[in-house]
């Protein structure tokens, strides 16, 4: 998404970038960007806890509108919890469960095939999108 | 960089994924590196009088559309933003889909940024939230194909911010 924010501002729009991944946001050194401490998945929060979330936004773009420096990357201060434990177990796409940790330690793949055919999340989404076309 | 934020530092999934390469003998994943400053463009107006375009890479589409698919997706799907999140799908190889596909809003929020406009946080939210697929491998294709698509229709908008968010 840095490369968006960064194409979207050269054309005149400003941008704020959410993340919860701080060195590969650092590394695409997007305009403004707002920083939570959450496992990946949840850049917004938690599920189902509209207070979080709306906490978060509102967090977010408060220090956007304070930012004047390009490349900012300004804390917004939430947390996925008090001592972050949950980072042992964070993998490149998630958080893998204690009993996925013990078993495979750092060597499993947890990513999904990439396959070029559209993966839907219910079938009836497919029939659906098939249906219209 | 990654200066300890608020007494916690924050996971480097940089390094992480490097490691993880790394032990299952698999090249270096290739990050981008944009040192230099960034373009930028500052705020108009204030965020209460501006009217914001909500951007997701988290794989978001509706019911209905086709979904993205797994390889190198660069397409976007235009959403409703007045429709709920139930009626958004989530779909992408790279995260686990279970929590967002619970409550889209943790990765594409539409009902937290309406609930923000009611509040007055926000002046508006564009009619149309953009979904995409990251984790785009092919930095050209990137660069090419999906960035100039976002930027031709969020500058086609009347807003005022893009709000990005990815996974």
């Amino acid at each position: 998404m840095g490369l968006v924010a960064r194409a979207l501002e050269a054309a005149g729009m400003p941008t704020l970038c959410l993340t919860s991944a701080y060195s590969i946001t650092a590394s695409v050194n997007p305009p403004r960007a707002a920083f939570s401490d959450l496992p990946l998945g949840h850049t917004v929060g938690r599920p189902h806890e509209p207070e979080f979330q709306r906490d978060l936004l509102r967090r977010a773009f408060r220090a956007a509108e304070a930012m004047d420096e390009p490349g900012t990357i300004a804390p917004t201060g939430v947390a996925w919890d008090v001592n972050g434990s949950w980072k042992r177990r964070a993998t490149p796409t998630g958080v893998e469960t204690e009993a996925a940790e013990s078993e495979s330690g750092a060597r499993s793949d947890t990513r999904n095939e990439r396959v070029d055919i559209p993966q839907y999340q219910y079938e009836s989404d497919r029939l659906a999108a098939e249906s219209d076309t | 960089m990654g200066a300890p934020l608020d007494g916690s530092t924050p996971v480097d999934y940089i390094a992480l994924t490097r490691d993880r390469y790394d032990a299952l003998g698999y090249p270096p994943y290739q990050w981008v590196a944009l040192p230099e400053p960034p373009p930028w463009t500052p705020l108009s107006r204030p965020l209460t009088e501006s009217t914001v375009a909500l951007i997701g890479s988290g794989g978001a589409y509706r019911e209905g559309q086709t979904a993205f698919h797994w390889k190198d997706d660069t397409g976007v799907r235009r959403i409703p933003s007045a429709d709920p999140a139930t009626d958004i799908r989530v779909t992408h190889f790279a995260y686990d889909l279970e929590p967002a596909r619970e409550d889209p809003n943790i990765v594409f929020p539409v009902d937290r940024l309406r609930e923000l406009v009611d509040e007055g946080v926000l002046g508006g939210l564009a009619s149309t939230a953009l979904g995409c697929m990251g984790g785009i491998y092919s930095v050209r294709r990137a660069t090419e194909e999906l960035a100039p698509a976002i930027v031709a229709e969020v500058t086609a908008m009347d807003v005022d911010l893009a709000l990005l968010v990815p996974v």
